[in-house]
């Protein structure tokens, strides 16, 4: 077994405990690279089906091919697909730095799908190279009654033994890619040619490193067009994969305060 | 690629070249005394490298200076605003960097003891572990317990930094020192360090570059170090072990769903499933390609989550954990542990916890702590408990058969955690040591037998003899008084004209049990025939009283299940110091020079009836009253 084997067969394992301990949960998918493996893994987990719902928590604000690729894959996986829309931006708190504010939309819309459709679990493709907070993270992650992180006093989890037993009423994130990073992602997608959102791929020299929604996403300067030359560009690049997302940034503790409130 | 072409099969892939690309990895923990200079290393490691990420210098710089402090590299991977304002880390972090060999994930796992639970969450990820001492305050208390940790998790790659070698002048006497005094400790718990460095995190020295300032010095660099290490291979070489963790029917497929935890499997090979002992062939191995097609691979080993259909529709569930026929997994409802504790709680004697045995559960009760380690000098205590952040080692009884392995011949199932309500609360690692492995023992090999049902019952027995049938069970250490009250009693009901007989350990060992010796399983046997040979006497209306140390809980509950409700079970009770004065066989003095190995109550545990319907306490009161109250019970509850 080689490192993506690796990979694949604990992120499988994951999804597993996930669908067995949890009842009813759900997936994010939110059109990245990241969550269009997850996708892939599940299918590869429950050996060509998808036993749970799929939820694009949706901002109107996803670039128009993004919407384009959702609306075929969606399709052509059998993906039972939550398309809802976030509650609107002025439901939400206005002292927040813009692109906090923005980011704090998309807990909301998360948070309401939960009660709506009474999920137990989230099952969401965060990775613990993405960001230094997202590193303290543990596979299965528990949420209090209105989603907060407890980033202080989390579960021990070792020997691929979950916390799996919770009071009613809590909450669980499942996190089936936390120990994959950005490159293994990328030639994991090379292998097993998983489809992905063009705008991955430098066009006019600008391409996009991490995706998200329009104004708070910025492109990187890039000719890397195929996932070959992706990969050797992140072999050799030294900037961090989110720099490109403004709301990890607003304040040195932005990224904390986001993901203690609820967000991935 | 166009736009709207999104779907990548038009990348042409030279597989070969990809493998090559696709780099090792290798995860390595960092634990130390609070102090000790770990962040200062894994930054210096980084920016020695040249793994730094674009701007983190300058960022970690701005924070630094708006909490108006020099330049702190623990910053690289504390994230919390918790632990920048109090220069601590609370909780595990991993960082990645890379050598010209290969790829690292670093683990940074908390110094703090009271952040014990995030300190294993780190530890338990890794393939080896860097231990980093001070170099002018010596090994700590830490230091001791963090490579005893490693070494119980199952970590047995390790090295050892000596840092801040710059604050006492590169000596190298106090280097030999501080290497000596770890080295025998870590040899103490049985491990080899494979490196002790001599480095200065702060100043470069032996990080990435061998060190101008300590020329006699002559080993490896920690990358140098780091990259000799081996990453953890999936044990194909042992036996099989795929417990079970999902059944399912998502299409006409019964899939039968797992990882393989260790070996390797065949279509057509015959699995059985413990603890159940039921079995059937493979008649596919099921997968899902990246094709999107569904794929039939021939076989598949260990690392790899898989799903198999099988021949025969038996009942098979979460839990059962599938092996071949030969290499079984032991059996047993009770095994002795070492565990470390994380509960809010500690652990007492007689409390039930959850037990995780991969993907089995059941409750367990906590029969006996044995002991509590000192992690810093290796010293045991008694204790009626075990506190948050102690090392014990343990007995755990459950009333459902478990299904496991020792963790010396398999890591992987020879481990568990317990959960106290809701949460994770310890985890331990499983030795059957005077312990039998009672496979044997309830699985029943003949098959096509019929039982004929007897024309005379036992109502009808007891009228005639004017008594009941049973089973006094006697047990208790040797030289309690089970022989010369089994053989009193006996005498006494004879003369009452009951009709009684005694079973006796020296003299069924003569016929019935000459094939058997003394190993743990063969002495589970001896009392499994004595308990089935007692229960015929007693349907045949006799009073069988058996006289049998029989010290395990699980071997007695064999024998009242053979009788039933005519079963007995009667507590010779006397204090081992008593036992050993009497020493009738002179026994005891063999085992304490060692002659007799495993013997009962000096070198093997003797668990004491939970419940037994009479207590005869012998060294307290003489043989004629013990007598007595044996016939008072008898009277009372035989006589028709």
């Amino acid at each position: 077994m080689d490192r993506l084997d690796q990979l694949e067969a604990q992120s499988i394992y994951i999804l597993r405990e996930a669908f067995n301990r949890i009842d009813n949960i759900a997936m994010l998918w939110s059109l990245g690279k990241d969550s269009n493996v997850m996708i892939w893994l599940s299918r590869k987990a429950f050996f060509g089906h998808l036993p749970f719902p799929v939820a694009h928590l949706d901002t109107g604000l996803e670039f128009d091919e993004t919407y384009e690729f959702r609306d075929r894959y969606a399709k052509e996986w059998d993906l039972k697909l939550i398309k809802d829309a976030c509650p609107p931006i002025e439901t939400i708190d206005p002292t927040l730095p813009p692109a906090s504010r923005l980011a704090a939309r998309k807990t909301a819309g998360v948070k309401e799908a939960i009660e709506k459709y009474g999920f137990n679990g989230l099952i969401t493709g965060i990775r613990r190279d993405e960001q230094s907070m997202r590193a303290k993270e543990r596979v299965f992650s528990p949420r209090g009654l209105d989603g907060q992180w407890d980033f202080r006093d989390q579960p021990p989890e070792f020997w691929d033994q979950y916390k799996t037993d919770y009071p009613e009423g809590t909450h669980i994130r499942i996190h089936p890619l936390l120990h994959w990073t950005e490159l293994d992602v990328w030639r994991y997608i090379q292998r097993e040619e998983i489809p992905l959102v063009p705008l991955y791929f430098a066009k006019d020299g600008k391409r996009f490193r991490s995706l998200g929604e329009k104004g708070i996403t910025f492109p990187i300067d890039s000719h890397a067009s195929n996932i070959e030359e992706i990969i050797a560009e992140l072999e050799t690049i030294r900037t961090e994969e989110r720099a490109g997302r403004a709301m990890d940034h607003d304040s040195e503790d932005a990224f904390e305060r986001l993901r203690a409130d609820g967000y991935m | 690629m166009t736009k709207t072409s999104v779907n990548l099969a038009s990348v042409n892939q030279d597989e070969e070249a990809l493998a090559k690309r696709v780099r090792d990895l290798l995860r390595i923990v960092i634990v130390g005394h609070v102090d000790h200079g770990k962040s200062t290393l894994v930054g210096r490691l980084f920016h020695d490298t040249g793994s730094l990420p674009e701007g983190k210098y300058e960022a970690i710089q701005a924070m630094c200076e708006r909490r108006g402090m020099p330049f702190e590299w623990a910053f690289l991977m504390d994230a919390m605003q918790a632990e920048r304002d109090q220069g601590i880390t609370i909780d595990t972090s991993q960082i990645w960097f890379k050598t010209d060999q290969r790829d690292y994930t670093i683990i940074d796992a908390p110094g703090h003891k009271e952040f014990l639970k995030n300190m294993i969450t780190g530890a338990a990820q890794s393939d080896a572990a860097l231990l980093i001492i001070d170099a002018a305050e010596g090994v700590r208390e830490q230091s001791r317990r963090h490579g005893y940790l490693l070494h119980l998790m199952g970590i047995r790659q390790v090295a050892v930094a000596v840092n801040k070698m710059d604050m006492v002048d590169y000596e190298q006497e106090q280097f030999d020192l501080i290497e000596e005094e770890y080295r025998d400790y870590l040899t103490s718990i049985g491990v080899t360090p494979t490196f002790v460095i001599p480095v200065s995190a702060r100043e470069g020295d032996n990080i990435a570059e061998q060190s101008a300032n300590m020329p006699w010095y002559k080993g490896p660099t920690i990358v140098k170090a780091l990259d000799s290490f081996l990453p953890s291979a999936p044990t194909v070489d042992q036996a099989l072990r795929f417990p079970i963790q999902d059944v399912y029917k998502f299409d006409t497929r019964r899939i039968i769903a797992g990882r393989i935890e260790a070996g390797s499997l065949n279509v057509g090979d015959t699995l059985v499933f413990s603890p159940s002992n039921k079995s059937a062939r493979i008649a596919s191995i099921e997968g899902w390609s990246s094709k999107g097609e569904f794929v039939k691979p021939a076989s598949a080993q260990a690392g790899e989550s898989v799903g198999v259909t099988l021949d025969e529709q038996i009942f098979v569930e979460r839990g059962d954990m599938a092996s071949h026929e030969d290499n079984a997994p032991v059996e047993t409802d009770v095994f002795r542990a070492r565990l470390f504790w994380l509960g809010k709680e500690p652990l007492s004697v007689g409390k039930t916890y959850k037990i995780k045995l991969n993907t089995f559960e059941a409750r367990v009760q906590v029969q006996e702590i044995e002991r509590i380690i000192d992690t810093t000098d290796l010293s045991a205590t008694d204790a009626g408990k075990v506190e948050r952040n102690q090392v014990a080692e343990i007995v755990l009884r459950s009333k459902r058969m478990l299904a496991l392995d020792s963790f010396v011949d398999s890591p992987r199932t020879g481990r568990f955690v317990l959960i106290d309500g809701y949460d994770i609360s310890g985890g331990g690692i499983i030795s059957m040591e005077g312990y039998a492995d009672q496979r044997d023992l309830i699985t029943q090999k003949s098959t096509n037998i019929t039982k004929v049902e007897h024309g005379i019952t036992l109502d009808a027995r007891a009228a005639r003899n004017g008594h009941k049938g049973g089973v006094l069970w006697l047990t208790g250490l040797s030289g309690a008084g089970k022989s010369t009250l089994a053989v009193e009693l006996e005498k006494r009901l004879f003369e009452k004209g009951m009709n009684a007989f005694v079973l006796d350990g020296d003299n069924v060992r003569h016929g019935l049990n000459a094939n058997l010796g003394f190993s743990p399983e063969d002495r589970a046997e001896n009392i499994r025939r004595v308990g089935e040979v007692s229960a015929l006497f007693a349907q045949s209306g006799a009073i069988a009283i058996t006289s049998f140390i029989s010290p395990y809980r699980s071997d007695r509950d064999r024998a009242r299940e053979a009788a039933g409700e005519q079963f007995h079970e009667v507590y010779v009770a006397a204090d081992l110091k008593t036992c050993e004065e009497r020493d009738p066989k002179g026994l005891y003095k063999k085992a304490r020079t060692g002659e007799i190995k495993e013997f009962t109550g000096i070198s093997a545990p003797y668990e004491a009836p939970d419940a037994p319907q009479l207590t005869v306490d012998t060294s307290n009161c003489d043989i004629e009253d013990c007598v007595q109250q044996l016939v008072d019970y008898v009277e009372a509850n035989f006589r028709v």
